[in-house]
């Protein structure tokens, strides 16, 4: 983290037992307020009324195909990385209808849009890694010709609580995609966990009110370098890494390689990555009527590319083996990304390491790819 | 510009039969509102739904300056389709649309257009030729090289016999299976290509049809000389959403439906023909 980054936050102080007036605040404002929850096993979003729910002095242990939670001394709340979904389904919802037609007496057809039902919506506890996918689903999701009317719908009534990573799980990689450890933007509050309290700072305008209503006191000196001390542990922790987007972009010179045929062989094509992933975007459509045939809907899915339909044209399927789906995956992931979007479609959250049930390594598959410079292999 | 999420009713204002699994459907807005704003280029398609059915894409054939109605060609080819092959005059279809980028009428100005379709696939350059041929003067010869499997697969006939006694058109017609009646040659679309004289300073090439028989004349265009650059290709691939968001048509880092489908053929060239692309 650069002094200058540093210096533009300006944060402010509280102590650890003041949280709850952060949650009050927001309460007080009309928002509902997500945070991290222990369900499952795992660590997800779920609705938080009081810090009480909060996961204390948990840690996610995290490897291929491996989540477990442990604890943590420190009994820190924000000690784990994260769980098994980002901000993803909170605004690409994972089944939605689109639109729904009627048929009327007179026989002509209604055809009218269906929106979700929000209502304002603090997320407490968001990662950097998490954010920069954010930005680039609102990429997709929200391009200027087509901004999605229900993408848009859900984004508008969230408010995002970004928090500083002190730890990174060994699937985590984003200091080599550039993402994180700590807050880069895409936040309206920002916030660091040290051991005695918790360091905010305003990330917009909306979460800059929001902060002026807490009770902080100045930063000190030593907690500013703290705060540089905890993302820096983070980054240390890191030994996974991606190579840059030029090397990425060489993986369209590889689609010959014998390693897509070795990964084939373990995937199992269940599409667990693309599910975990925070920037996949794939969706089907499935157009479905009522029992009385008077009335239809357009739904849209999560699809993924792992899915064998994914590829299909009427009788005929682009991608059949599980290798020239990891490729589709892999590739566009990395390189096509880049042509669409202007950056990799990677984060570094290592999601797709952790819930791959085979253990496959997107890190190790790249490695194995670019091995041995550029000719086609 | 329409919405592209929501579909708008369409009645069918005329349905013509035109072979055994084809048939047009000639369509007009409800609202004339949306008639009015709606506007398209010779290459893009719409989204088209039947209510209780389900939604396909299918490429617009009319002329864009005909703003009453549009006409769309639909060979039946799954559940869907063959619902629609169903309608009457008066039934009504949803509508998303227009999508994609069409083709390179601009640039084709002054130029020779090479026109290149096989199989049943000849519907996107139809309305091509049907556009050039409104607009002679603004274009140079017009070469028109269409394959068929079998003789019985050639729609439009007539249109074809009326086309090639105009002025500066060549048309060339090659069958697989040709029978008794069939006064063209026989033998594969591509091998009519190595005929041709090209001026390779004033030549556009359409291409579209199965990607087999596109790769095997892009070879053959290749062979003579013509560059990439002047060598268009439309190109199919699952599509649902239409405007590049739902992922299935990616070819590389291309959206089928957005950034074509409609390409030069050096924007594809290194995926054209790979295997799971």
């Amino acid at each position: 983290m650069s002094a200058q980054h540093i210096a533009a936050r300006r944060p402010g102080f509280m102590q650890r037992e003041g949280l709850q007036d952060l949650l009050d605040v927001l309460h007080h404002l009309g928002y509902r307020t997500l945070g991290p929850v222990v369900d499952e096993e795992a660590i997800q979003w779920r609705e938080v009324e009081t810090v009480d729910a909060l996961p204390v002095g948990v840690q996610a242990r995290q490897g291929p195909g491996e989540y477990r939670l442990e604890e943590q001394p420190e009994n820190r709340l924000f000690a784990w990385n994260h769980g098994p979904q980002a901000i993803k389904p909170l605004l690409f919802s994972a089944e939605e209808t689109l639109w729904r037609e009627r048929l009327m007496v007179d026989g002509q057809i209604e055809i009218k849009q269906t929106l979700p039902e929000v209502e304002p919506t603090a997320i407490f506890g968001v990662r950097a890694c998490d954010l920069a996918a954010l930005a680039l689903q609102d990429r997709h999701f929200l391009s200027p010709q087509h901004p999605d009317p229900h993408y848009k719908a859900r984004r508008e009534a969230l408010l995002f609580i970004g928090v500083d990573c002190a730890f990174s799980a060994a699937t985590c990689f984003c200091t080599s995609t550039g993402d994180g450890p700590s807050l880069g933007e895409g936040f309206d509050i920002g916030m660091a966990e040290l051991d005695e309290g918790y360091l905010f700072w305003e990330g917009s305008s909306k979460g800059g009110e929001i902060i002026d209503r807490l009770s902080l006191e100045p930063a000190s000196e030593a907690q500013l370098n703290s705060m540089i001390q905890e993302t820096d542990r983070a980054a240390a922790q890191q030994h996974r890494f991606l190579p840059g987007e030029s090397e990425l972009k060489q993986l369209y010179d590889k689609l010959n390689h014998g390693h897509w045929d070795e990964i084939g062989e373990r995937c199992l094509s269940c599409g667990n990555c693309t599910a975990v992933c925070p920037t996949c975007f794939c969706y089907s459509t499935d157009y479905q009527r009522t029992l009385d045939g008077r009335s239809a809907e357009m739904k849209r899915q999560w699809d993924s590319c792992f899915s064998p339909t994914h590829s299909s044209m009427g009788q005929f399927m682009l991608r059949r083996e599980t290798a020239l789906r990891y490729r589709q995956w892999l590739t566009h992931k990395l390189a096509g990304w880049q042509e669409q979007f202007g950056r990799s479609g990677c984060v570094g959250c290592g999601r797709c390491i952790t819930w791959c049930p085979v253990g496959i390594d997107l890190t190790q598959a790249v490695a194995a790819l670019l091995d041995g410079g550029l000719a086609d292999a | 510009m329409l919405d592209a999420h929501l579909p708008h009713s369409a009645v069918i204002d005329r349905r013509v039969q035109e072979s055994p699994g084809i048939f047009s459907l000639r369509l007009q807005y409800v609202d004339t509102n949306v008639q009015d704003i709606f506007e398209f280029q010779p290459g893009q398609f719409n989204m088209l739904s039947l209510f209780g059915v389900g939604e396909v894409p299918i490429s617009i054939v009319s002329d864009p300056d005909d703003s009453h109605f549009f006409d769309h060609t639909i060979r039946v080819a799954g559940r869907v389709t063959e619902a629609m092959s169903r309608l009457q005059p008066g039934d009504r279809v949803g509508i998303r649309g227009p999508f994609g980028r069409g083709w390179p009428m601009v640039q084709a100005e002054g130029q020779d257009v090479v026109v290149v379709t096989g199989g049943l696939g000849c519907a996107p350059l139809v309305s091509v030729i049907r556009y050039l041929l409104r607009r002679r003067d603004r274009f140079g010869d017009i070469h028109i090289m269409q394959g068929v499997k079998h003789e019985d697969d050639l729609i439009w006939r007539r249109q074809y016999e009326t086309w090639s006694r105009e002025h500066g058109v060549n048309v060339q017609l090659a069958a697989d299976m040709p029978g008794k009646e069939w006064p063209w040659q026989q033998g594969l679309v591509t091998e009519l290509i190595s005929t041709l004289d090209l001026n390779l300073e004033k030549t556009i090439s359409m291409l579209c049809g199965p990607e087999l028989m596109m790769l095997a004349a892009i070879a053959q265009l290749r062979d003579l000389k013509l560059d990439d650059q002047r060598i268009w290709l439309s190109m199919e691939r699952n599509m649902q959403c239409g405007f590049g968001q739902c992922g299935h048509c990616q070819v590389g880092p291309k959206f089928v439906c957005k950034d074509g489908p409609v390409f030069c053929y050096s924007e594809v060239a290194d995926f054209l023909g790979a295997k799971g692309f």
